[in-house]
């Protein structure tokens, strides 16, 4: 191939648009959403979290009325658990004192050990650690329902007899827009990507 | 003939110096790596705990001032409430039954000498009876 001026001004055009796309490019976008989609008469249709229904350590009932045009971080602990929980709730608690007074975000906590987390135990626990129950919802239920729904947020828990604290859950973070849709998530036993997960929630509640 | 004589003199500097790079390490070692598989998950790397709900062992005055117990409370578990630095804490901790009499010795040198603790040495010798004292009375 030979180097016709052709060419050359079809380099130079390619470059000029280059050069005025980068900028752009480099501006951060949106999260994306992270939930399966499915095409319905021509459009992207993305999963949701489901309705729910639960209590929390304050006795009030939590469901997703009580996050409407809000964000929140979304895990899945109990209080006896002596493996990851604790790890987690002391990410969580770094979360929730960096947005402690941004109204835009909340937290909430399922037990997935209904049977031993009640209210009065979960209350406890809540207070111990010094957080608002207007921010931050530990919340217990139906058991069925709480597994259920660990699902609908990339979770996965187990209960297990064989081990020392009978579950076997994972510790991810998920992060919830107002759509009810994952925008993010992290491992909650990793202190450096709760970090950049920390991130993501700023950008999330900057396009609230 | 001076050769000799040079070659075990910078034998015994370069031993010197690696024995001394060799105290500056972490003299409690497999304490150490026992801590983080055992115990780091509830009461962290930095010996802080989880805020009001599981205590602390960095400047901890129970662990200070209850040395004897300690043992018992890595192999068998905790129930009930304790005060630390005058915070009242009631989670339970579970036992740690597999761990063995010189790794308990080792954990425990491990806390007392980290996080500014120093909380004296114990004798391995010292830990075993508490332990077999401990397991009597569990026995009864």
């Amino acid at each position: 191939m030979t180097n016709t001026p052709k060419h050359t001004a079809a380099f130079f055009a390619g470059a000029l648009a280059l050069a005025l796309l980068l900028p752009s490019g480099c501006r951060e976008r949106n999260l994306p959403i992270l939930n399966k989609a499915r095409e319905e008469n021509g459009q992207l249709v993305y999963d949701r979290i489901p309705d729910f229904n639960f209590i929390s350590q304050d006795s009030s009932i939590v469901n997703n009325a009580t996050f409407a045009g809000k964000a929140y971080v979304a895990d899945f602990f109990f209080t006896s658990c002596p493996t990851i929980c604790p790890i987690m709730a002391r990410n969580m608690l770094r979360i929730y004192e960096h947005f402690e007074n941004n109204d835009k975000l909340l937290l909430l906590s399922h037990t997935i050990d209904p049977k031993r987390d009640s209210v009065g135990r979960l209350r406890q626990y809540a207070e111990n650690l010094g957080v608002r129950a207007d921010k931050w919802f530990f919340v217990t239920g139906d058991k069925d329902a709480l597994y259920g729904i660990a699902d609908d947020y990339f979770n996965i828990v187990i209960e297990d007899p064989g081990l020392p604290d009978g579950f076997d859950h994972s510790g991810r973070f998920i992060l919830v827009d107002p759509q009810r849709h994952i925008r993010a998530y992290c491992q909650g036993t990793d202190s450096t990507e709760v970090e950049a997960f920390i991130k993501k929630i700023e950008r999330l509640l900057d396009e609230i | 003939m001076r050769f000799s004589l040079i070659l075990p003199l910078f034998l015994l500097a370069a031993s010197g110096s690696a024995l001394l790079a060799g105290c500056e390490g972490q003299p409690y070692r497999q304490g150490q790596i026992l801590y983080q598989n055992f115990c780091a998950n509830c009461h962290m790397d930095d010996g802080s705990g989880l805020q009001g709900n599981i205590p602390p062992l960095a400047g901890s005055d129970f662990l200070r001032q209850n040395q004897e117990l300690i043992p018992c409370i890595i192999r068998y578990g905790q129930e009930g409430p304790i005060v630390v630095n005058g915070k009242t804490y009631n989670n339970p901790m579970a036992a740690i039954p597999q761990l063995s009499d010189i790794e308990i010795t080792n954990i425990i040198n491990y806390i007392n000498h980290s996080w500014g603790n120093d909380f004296g040495y114990v004798q391995f010798e010292t830990a075993r009876q508490v332990l077999k004292g401990c397991e009597k009375n569990r026995a009864r």
